[in-house]
């Protein structure tokens, strides 16, 4: 347990490779927890967490949630929606309410890159980055490396791909840091206003081609296209997206038999992925969403000094 | 008759091309020669100069207090109180006031409340467009009346090229300068930081170079067809300053200052979120600072100045993009110049550090300072450029705190700033 002595997780940038390794071995003992009858265990008792989600996510929200309880804390969830910042109070303010209200834990959705960083430098409370931004979701991350591992049993050496929206990405970011920290080469794929070369500073590999590629990977990592809030100039339509970047029929053909499919969700069938691909055997989507609950529980019982774990 | 006699310092006045040890004098507010034996003053007050630089009265060519509409971040009495702090006797303010200050009446409370409140000489400027909206022309002719000595659009950029080369045609009818402000607005979208490597990992919308040099280069033509001067305010980019000096070396009439966070500081820097390394430009890399500082050394760029831009403490503790830009400075710009372009890079002498604050900036905005001439106003800073000292942001005489430079040790500094032949600070040991 020396191996983690932080209070809040905020990305994955600032840990070492040691310690990712203690959340991730961490969420492999939670991850048991899950397959019993009984799904709890007495690890968080008696403490309080608070889910503020000031961005709407359903998934990541859930996830956490259930985390939460899984470990015996008392879980609330508030939604920017219901809460002050609506009336004009600001972000520190919300949150130093919270912590009056003697919140252990606050897990934090925003839009603002830096948001978590920003509460964690000023309270005691832990705080847990559910995603902030485009800079990093750090528990997003782990779970894609802890479904990784399991499937392929190992990190270090492995190729993969990150495919699609990777400037806009916090997914991206957060993967990038973790699989790079462990060993693994990896390759973004998209169009170039979505994929700048300046990501290669982050020891990664960029490329524009995923035809040429296909059969080099063994894991592809397919990022949801924001169309919503795409902004046209970046590129010029999802036709000419599904036709450059979607995983087709024909693109999974050309992929390693063993290759892992994994999407964060939602995904856009037809879009990124091809229906029928996305519910293929080679598909781990749905295993990412039941390790999320494993990397959470962990990340949750490392940050809040949680005790008695049983076996 | 009563006389003041700065004595035994090294005087350096490069209006005038002087730097050598000596006396200056000073009778009723003007410098005044040195009295000779038979016109021997009767009362003679003497400040002791010895180990000290003597230079004209600093002046900071772009500083923003916030009266009238902000005086929560600024007034011109508190503002002027940290000018003097930093050892300037003078500062222009921009016009990005509520209301902004685009109209003669706006100039006149200005001036009214500097006249009654600051400890220093206020220069203020009007807009180059009503309300900075880049759209319409500000009465140039009845705030020069109301006593405007530039008029810029600071905090803004006039985006369209056709409004900018009539407010240059026009305002050539008068002299008056034309400052700008260079961001374009397409180009630089929501930016908070410089574009790069760092903004791609906070994952923060970046503010590319491009958005200021393609603003600087709109300069350079307009300045080229209107034969018409123009100066390109805070300059962050290594880009911008090959724009520059190409187009003066052609005789263009183009000038540029830089601030002292876009040389000390990286966009680096904004890896902690910290809201006070959020200024506008933004920070840049060392390469862009390699490039400004060649600038400074060869004669490009003209100006040192702060961009004094205070923010109140809660404005500035909000989620970084939702932040407002800039910090202050009145207090450290000349000390962190001193001690980076001085002492750690050594690209500059003296003369040259006190010409970028003082001749220069009196030169383009044509005021009557900046130089130890007889006759002029007896502005004066006194300066030791070896002493060393730490930047303590609580001690400062602004309303704002937002400085990233808290608790800096810094080497060189403002010791005594005189302003009309009056000391208006001194520090304090």
């Amino acid at each position: 347990m020396s191996r983690w002595t932080r209070k809040d997780l905020l990305g994955l940038d600032d840990l070492n490779a040691e310690e990712i390794w203690h959340l991730l071995e961490t969420a492999r003992a939670f991850k048991g927890v899950g397959e019993r009858s009984l799904k709890k265990v007495p690890a968080l008792r008696g403490k309080t967490l608070i889910n503020f989600f000031v961005e709407p996510s359903t998934r990541t929200r859930t996830s956490f949630e259930l985390a939460a309880m899984r470990l015996s804390a008392d879980v609330i969830n508030i939604a920017a929606s219901a809460s002050s910042l609506q009336k004009g109070e600001t972000l520190k303010d919300t949150a130093l309410n919270f912590q009056a209200l003697r919140a252990d834990i606050i897990v934090l959705r925003h839009s603002s890159a830096g948001s978590s960083r920003f509460l964690a430098d000023r309270l005691s409370a832990s705080i847990i980055n559910a995603g902030d931004g485009a800079h990093e979701h750090p528990t997003q991350g782990l779970l894609d490396t802890f479904t990784i591992l399991e499937r392929l049993g190992r990190i270090e050496g492995l190729e993969v791909a990150i495919v699609g929206d990777i400037l806009f990405s916090r997914v991206a970011r957060s993967n990038i840091h973790a699989l790079t920290k462990l060993g693994a080469k990896v390759t973004l794929v998209g169009p170039s206003t979505l994929v700048p070369r300046t990501f290669e500073r982050l020891g990664v590999r960029v490329v524009h081609r995923l035809d040429e590629a296909l059969g080099s990977f063994d894991v592809i990592n397919l990022l949801r296209i924001q169309h919503e809030r795409q902004r046209k100039e970046y590129f010029p339509g999802l036709g000419e997206y599904i036709s450059m970047f979607g995983l087709s029929k024909a693109r999974a053909e050309k992929l390693k038999p063993d290759c892992l499919i994994m999407h964060p969700g939602p995904i856009n069938r037809g879009v990124e992925i091809d229906s029928d691909v996305a519910d293929g055997s080679r598909s781990v989507i749905l295993e990412q969403v039941t390790n999320g609950l494993a990397v959470r529980m962990a990340v949750l019982y490392c940050c809040a000094g949680g005790v008695g774990l049983s076996s | 008759m009563r006389m003041l006699r700065i004595a035994g310092g090294r005087v350096i006045d490069p209006a005038n091309e002087r730097d050598g040890f000596g006396d200056v004098w000073i009778s009723d507010g003007v410098f005044v020669a040195a009295p000779t034996a038979e016109s021997s003053p009767d009362d003679v007050e003497v400040i002791d100069a010895a180990g000290l630089v003597v230079a004209p009265g600093l002046i900071d060519m772009h500083v923003h207090f916030r009266e009238p509409g902000q005086a929560h971040k600024e007034t011109i009495a508190s503002g002027s109180r940290a000018a003097a702090a930093g050892g300037f006797t003078s500062v222009v303010c921009m016009p990005n006031t509520t209301p902004v200050a685009d109209n003669a009446g706006t100039i006149t409370l200005i001036r009214e409340k500097a006249q009654a409140a600051a400890s220093v000489n206020v220069f203020t400027t009007g807009a180059i467009t009503k309300g900075i909206a880049g759209e319409e022309l500000a009465p140039y002719g009845s705030m020069i009346a109301a006593g405007i000595v530039a008029i810029t659009d600071d905090g803004h950029c006039v985006q369209n090229h056709e409004v900018m080369r009539r407010a240059l045609e026009y305002a050539r009818m008068f002299d008056l300068p034309v400052l700008d402000h260079c961001q374009d607005y397409s180009l630089v979208g929501n930016g908070v930081m410089h574009e790069g490597e760092w903004s791609l990992r906070l994952g923060l919308q970046g503010w590319p170079r491009v958005g200021e040099e393609v603003m600087v280069a709109r300069n350079v033509l307009l300045s080229e067809l209107c034969d018409s001067p123009i100066h390109c305010q805070h300059i962050s980019s290594g880009g911008s300053v090959r724009l520059l000096r190409d187009a003066k070396a052609r005789g263009v009439k183009v000038s540029g200052e830089v601030c002292p966070h876009h040389i000390a500081l990286t966009d680096r820097c904004l890896q902690s979120f910290d809201s006070n390394y959020k200024m506008n430009p933004p920070l840049r890399t060392e390469r862009d600072i390699d490039a400004l500082l060649e600038g400074l050394a060869d004669g490009t760029l003209d100006v040192l100045c702060s961009d004094h831009a205070p923010h109140a403490f809660y404005e500035k503790e909000v989620e970084l993009d939702q932040a407002p830009f800039g910090i202050t400075g009145l207090e450290t710009a000349f000390a962190l110049c001193c001690d980076i372009l001085l002492h750690k890079r050594n690209v500059i002498n003296l003369p040259r550090l006190i010409e970028l604050f003082t001749a220069n900036p009196a030169r383009l905005l044509s005021l009557d300072r900046g130089t130890l001439s007889v006759g002029a106003a007896a502005d004066v800073t006194l300066i030791n450029p070896e002493l060393e000292w730490t930047f303590d942001k609580e001690k400062s005489r602004s309303l704002s705190r937002n400085t990233p430079l808290h608790g800096v040790q810094l080497k060189g500094r403002a010791i005594t700033t005189i302003v009309g032949g009056k000391t208006v600070w001194t520090l304090e040991d």
